[in-house]
């Protein structure tokens, strides 16, 4: 679905994506993995068209869309969310999600004021698919509060609120657990694999969770110092000594119930 | 007499607190709705109020014209000569940061004024223009000022009608969340570019609209009108007085601060000669210290934005 080809991003002497490649297949939930300043999220903000490469190219579905603006990747199914999260602060929850579908005919001012009736018709059923989408991210208690005045984790489900009201098929999920509680993230995890399984929904899944890389992803990707450093599934990531020395801790293998490894060692 | 002295007092000050609420909307359209910060309001206030000048006063050996239209004509001529200027504007300058679009306006208002002084044959250079028409000019002046009135009270109405539908609309949204965080909305698929540059062209044009009606109220218009104190810090105040996003807010600014101004303009006036230049100097003072005060006791302004309720909300309460 997605192809990265040695793709190169410096900044300044640093080489945060060094000549990375990689492949996203369609319908999978692929887990990108690595140390804090592996270049997961530059590599995300190239892929999703918010910088621009200085080498390299990157595929979707066949076609080049290196370089490309975000709106228009939007336009070809791909959506990203973000680390931290991008709120409309001094928009409700409802109106931050009803803004995002494209292809509103209120969007033209013609439109808005000519053809009314037509505008409120596609409002109402664009409210309707917003409060199933806060329902399901809990968040119907503060659906018309402010979005400045959530709290962090729920702006993360906010985030991801935005990529479930997109039509798009392929969504970059920028450590979408962080700070979500536990509770949630099993259920944000299920409907993950939901939308995958039932929907054909492609995930690249940047995450620090262990557990939910586990029970999400396969393939994973490790990535270390901009480059990719082992891919496989989570059982041959634990068993790759390499991977485990560059990265994983043994309590982190430990806290997913595999081989015991102990730093101390 | 006291009466109609009064009236005679009250009507050119409505009128001119209806233009300048006139141009707060604009302002509110590319500041309150998109977040343009645009301190170049004088040059689209200043490109309406000549090109309707030009296009509706009779032939004159001294500018370019005048072509003798009628007074709707010169409305909307004005409104497109500066939505074009906005798109010309608009297409170099809105990529810039804010900032940076605030320092390009700045120029491009100052630009504007030194045209309109040295470019003689477009404009009669500072000596401006008089005998601008004034709309239904074949009744009594008492009765001509006030049908002016009641038309420039009509344009507000109908402009504050056309945005705010707007502000409700997607469109409005879109501008506001783009307003908001604007990697956010291309991430969702907005055109940034596309959805500013409408709003900074319509807003334009909306000045150049005030600009139109501020010159057939006036009847003369020069250089000198189009200060940057007059004709862009005077409407900026309004907006953030009124409460920016707000469009009763900018038309509620507009005319308690044009209250103000007149209100100190005429006690200046009534001073002893020996003080009254500085109790002029005065006034923009203590508009600047209301300004503070408004600003630190109440930061989003008289009136404060808020969502609009969502409009598929009224549908359905409506259906019940």
């Amino acid at each position: 679905m997605i192809s990265v080809r040695n793709l190169v991003k410096t900044f300044g002497g640093i080489r945060a994506v060094d000549g990375c490649t990689l492949d996203i297949a369609e319908s999978t939930i692929t887990g990108l993995i690595g140390p804090n300043g592996a270049g997961k999220t530059t590599l995300f903000d190239i892929i999703a068209g918010f910088m621009r490469p200085d080498s390299g190219r990157i595929e979707l579905a066949g076609r080049d869309i290196t370089g490309m603006a975000p709106h228009r990747l939007f336009h070809l199914g791909l959506i990203r969310t973000f680390q931290i999260p991008h709120a409309f602060s001094r928009m409700t929850v409802l109106e931050s999600l009803m803004v995002v579908p494209s292809g509103q005919s209120g969007e033209s001012m013609v439109s808005a004021w000519l053809r009314w009736g037509k505008v409120r018709r596609e409002e109402r059923e664009l409210r309707r698919k917003a409060e199933k989408a806060i329902d399901f991210l809990q968040l119907s208690e503060v659906k018309n509060e402010l979005a400045g005045n959530l709290s962090g984790g729920q702006k993360k489900l906010l985030e991801l609120g935005r990529a479930m009201m997109s039509d798009s098929r392929v969504i970059l999920l920028d450590e979408p657990g962080a700070g979500v509680n536990r509770t949630l993230l099993a259920k944000l995890t299920d409907n993950i694999l939901r939308l995958n399984k039932e929907l054909g929904y492609t995930f690249c899944v940047i995450e620090h969770d262990m557990d939910m890389i586990a029970k999400l992803c396969d393939p994973i990707i490790v990535m270390a110092q901009g480059r990719v450093f082992a891919t496989g599934s989570m059982d041959e990531i634990r068993r790759n000594e390499g991977v485990i020395e560059a990265y994983l801790g043994g309590d982190m293998v430990g806290a997913s119930g595999g081989a015991h490894q102990d730093s101390r060692h | 007499m006291e009466l109609t002295g009064l009236i005679g007092y009250l009507i050119p000050l409505l009128t001119f607190a209806g233009i300048y609420a006139v141009l707060s909307l604009g302002l509110n359209v590319q500041w309150g709705f998109a977040g343009l910060f645009n301190i170049g309001i004088a040059a689209f206030f200043a490109v309406g109020a000549y090109t309707t000048t030009i296009l509706t006063t009779p032939p004159s050996p001294n500018y370019l014209g005048g072509f003798d239209l009628p007074f709707p004509v010169g409305l909307i001529g004005a409104m497109v000569a500066s939505g074009l200027l906005a798109l010309l504007i608009g297409l170099v300058t809105l990529n810039l940061r804010a900032d940076y679009l605030a320092i390009a306006t700045i120029g491009i208002g100052e630009i504007v004024r030194l045209i309109l002084k040295n470019e003689a044959w477009l404009t009669h250079g500072v000596r401006g223009i008089k005998g601008i028409p004034k709309p239904f000019d074949t009744l009594s002046p008492e009765v001509q000022t006030l049908v002016y009135l009641l038309i420039v009270l009509a344009i507000v109405l109908i402009v504050y009608l056309a945005i705010e539908r707007l502000l409700r609309a997607p469109w409005g949204r879109v501008l506001r969340a783009i307003r908001e965080n604007e990697l956010a909305a291309s991430a969702v698929g907005k055109n940034v570019l596309r959805f500013r540059l409408e709003a900074f062209i319509l807003g334009s044009m909306i000045m150049g609209l005030g600009g139109a009606l501020y010159a057939h109220s006036f009847g003369f218009i020069s250089p000198e009108a189009f200060d940057p104190m007059f004709a862009t810090f005077l409407v900026w105040v309004m907006l953030i007085a009124g409460g920016s996003g707000n469009n009763r807010g900018a038309i509620l600014g507009a005319l308690v601060i044009w209250f103000i101004w007149s209100i100190t303009g005429f006690l200046a006036n009534r001073m002893p000669p020996e003080l009254m230049t500085q109790a002029a100097a005065l006034r923009p003072f203590l508009i600047g210290l209301m300004l503070q005060i408004i600003l630190l006791t109440r930061p989003e302004g008289m009136l404060k934005e808020k969502p609009p309720s969502v409009t598929g909300d009224e549908g359905e309460r409506r259906g019940r």
